[in-house]
């Protein structure tokens, strides 16, 4: 618990530090001497809060979304970005950007939010139907389901002329996060208290339909709980800041390898840790080549798929 | 290697039937592939032959080019590694090419290159790729006994850890600077770089040479490292050859058209229905044409017919992709 405190302090601090970073200059001195209305006040109301609860809700819902679906599935090489959730999501949003653009974000957020339900039950069914033997077949086959989710995405996108939107939005990115444009993400943080406390019914679901029976649970309600809250939070993530890669999978391994596998007890440290992770990558992406920005999805996609290697080659067969 | 259990086996998609000639196979191959040449050079090209016959001839050189390149790197790597489901694009070698690409366009700024010739800029790309990925596939491969399913799930992961490096490096560069160099990172079928069809050619048939100096030793490779050593092959040296000749042939593919990541498993996977056999003498002959149908056929058909410009890779990747599940999963069914 004292532990869970400094890592909470230490995510504060991160937070305040990413207040203060950007192009428009807003440091203490200069909110006290111009005042609320000044510009620095509404720059930091504006955009640097919004970014910053953004980024820290974003990296903390994703990182439960992987820890739910690894406790699912049981396997530790499974997160949203890896089953096709991802991909279903966007192809989602695509297909109600060109049937009905002129539909609130918030209705386009459940169609996506119904796509990648119907990707990931998809990818479950697979897996039921084939049963795999090698835990390292279960993210492979995940990652093509994807790949062939995001070819028939790219597909349509280029047959309506939106491929450059379709880029540009599947892009992970949170310097387009203004006040009003990133609201959504608290559905996020709604599903991961969810998640949270739920999180003892997963670990049995984790057991298996016949043990989960016997116990007393009801599997099939305790599974969907689980995709629902999956999908939503995949959705908002991917309407709102595009796709971050490796995310959801990275954080609750490092988790693991550090405390265990109790999931109760490391909710609170993955929701922490992913929050943290994406924050330092994010303040990372906008510090070091200033003025300019790097989109997170390429911070993390370089962070994430190093820790991933590490992770795989780690033992001879990394995944038990 | 110990990890043959998905592939060694020669029976293939369909049923093998003994009486199928691979040799017919690649008669009636050759035979569509010179339709294909025909209809694209011919098709639509009503007027003006003196312009636009030169103009399809070097588009054509280049797609026969990567289908050569993607066709004969595959059997290859799969020769190597001993199973039917690894390819180069699959283990991440464009992913990793494109890094390269990025890196000496980062060490040298664009004034020094723009200046220097194209040609030699390439040859420079090669070389460090070749010796880059013959040491990092060399390490992945022969270090200790890993699972298929890791190699693959590491190959893939790489990639993406290639691809993300170099989009870190690309937006390190001045912003300026990036954008005139971004035509050189995002190649298509349809605007290939016609100042290196030249020196591809030559470093294609350069490899080939080499490659065709070991023929011999192919198909004795399939069965395995044990059997291999056992039958009297220089292992280690000649895996190392021929990774440098995959990793050169995936530049040239790469640099003329951009990364392609199922193209390879499709094709040959197709020969490999398509023949009955996995001796190289026919799989070779056979991959090579396909990948000269796919490409120059299906750009012919969605060119000229549909008016579609970029949408074969899209297609491809699609197909692939399914391909690639089904034989994993029926991999892991037997």
């Amino acid at each position: 618990m004292r532990y869970l405190v400094l890592g909470a302090l230490c995510l504060l601090g991160l937070g305040v530090l990413s207040l203060f970073i950007g192009v428009s200059d807003v440091s203490i001195t200069s909110l006290l001497t111009l005042g609320a209305d000044g510009r620095p006040a509404q720059v930091l109301l504006a955009s640097r809060i919004p970014r910053t609860l953004a980024v820290m809700l974003a990296g903390a819902s994703m990182a439960i979304a992987g820890l739910v679906m690894q406790m699912i599935v049981r396997n530790r090489f499974v997160e949203p970005s890896t089953i096709g959730t991802v991909e279903s999501a966007s192809l989602g949003f695509l297909v109600v950007t060109i049937l009905a653009p002129d539909w609130p974000v918030t209705g386009k957020m459940l169609v996506a939010a119904v796509f990648a339900l119907a990707g990931t039950a998809l990818f479950l069914r697979i897996l039921r139907l084939v049963p795999l033997r090698d835990p390292l077949l279960v993210p492979l086959i995940g990652i093509m389901l994807g790949g062939v989710i995001g070819a028939v995405t790219t597909f349509f996108a280029y047959r309506f002329n939106l491929l450059a939107s379709l880029l540009a939005w599947t892009m992970g990115d949170f310097s387009g996060i203004l006040r009003g444009r990133y609201e959504m993400l608290w559905i996020g943080f709604v599903g991961m208290v969810l998640a949270w406390i739920a999180a003892d019914r997963f670990t049995v679901a984790g057991l298996g339909q016949n043990l989960t029976t016997s116990l007393g649970l009801n599997y099939n309600a305790v599974v969907s709980l689980g995709l629902i809250i999956v999908s939503v939070v995949t959705a908002c993530v991917v309407v709102t800041v595009g796709m971050v890669p490796f995310l959801g999978l990275i954080v609750p391994n490092v988790v693991s390898l550090i405390m265990g596998d109790n999931m109760r007890r490391s909710v609170p440290w993955v929701a922490i840790g992913g929050a943290c992770f994406v924050l330092a990558c994010d303040i990372f992406g906008r510090v070091v080549r200033a003025p300019y920005e790097i989109p997170i999805s390429i911070v993390v996609g370089v962070v994430g798929s190093g820790i991933f290697l590490y992770l795989l080659l780690r033992r001879p067969y990394g995944a038990h | 290697m110990a990890h043959t259990e998905l592939s060694a086996t020669p029976s293939s998609l369909a049923a093998p039937k003994p009486a199928r000639r691979p040799a017919r196979a690649i008669a009636i191959l050759s035979i569509v592939a010179l339709i294909a040449i025909g209809c694209f050079m011919l098709i639509g090209a009503s007027a003006n032959w003196a312009f636009i016959l030169p103009f399809r001839a070097g588009k054509l050189w280049a797609l026969i080019l990567v289908g050569y390149c993607v066709a004969v790197s595959t059997v290859l790597f799969q020769t190597v590694t001993a199973n039917r489901i690894l390819t180069p694009s699959i283990m991440g070698f464009d992913a990793l090419y494109i890094l390269i690409q990025t890196i000496i366009v980062f060490f040298f700024s664009s004034q020094a290159l723009s200046g220097a010739d194209p040609r030699l800029q390439f040859l420079l790309e090669v070389a460090t790729m070749a010796a880059f990925a013959g040491v990092l596939f060399q390490w992945l491969f022969m270090s200790g006994n890993r699972s298929l399913h890791l190699l693959v799930l590491v190959g893939i992961v790489c990639g993406v850890f290639f691809r993300s490096l170099a989009g870190l490096m690309q937006r390190m560069l001045d912003p300026n600077e990036f954008l005139v160099l971004q035509d050189t990172f995002f190649a298509s079928f349809n605007s290939t770089d016609r100042t290196l069809l030249g020196v591809s050619t030559v470093i294609v048939i350069a490899a080939s040479l080499v490659g065709l100096k070991m023929m011999p030793y192919f198909d004795v490779l399939t069965l395995g490292r044990p059997a291999a050593v056992s039958l009297g092959v220089p292992y280690k040296a000649t895996v190392a050859t021929i990774l440098v000749i995959v990793a050169v042939l995936v530049s040239v593919s790469t640099a003329l058209v951009g990364p392609i990541t199922f193209f390879g498993l499709l094709v040959v996977s197709l020969a490999h229905a398509i023949a009955g056999e996995s001796k190289h003498r026919y799989i070779l002959p056979i991959s090579i044409l396909l990948g000269v149908i796919c490409l120059v056929g299906g750009q012919t058909i969605l060119e000229r017919l549909f008016a579609f410009n970029t949408a074969l890779s899209i297609i491809i990747e699609f197909v692939g992709g399914i391909v690639f599940i089904f034989l994993v999963l029926r991999g892991s069914m037997r």
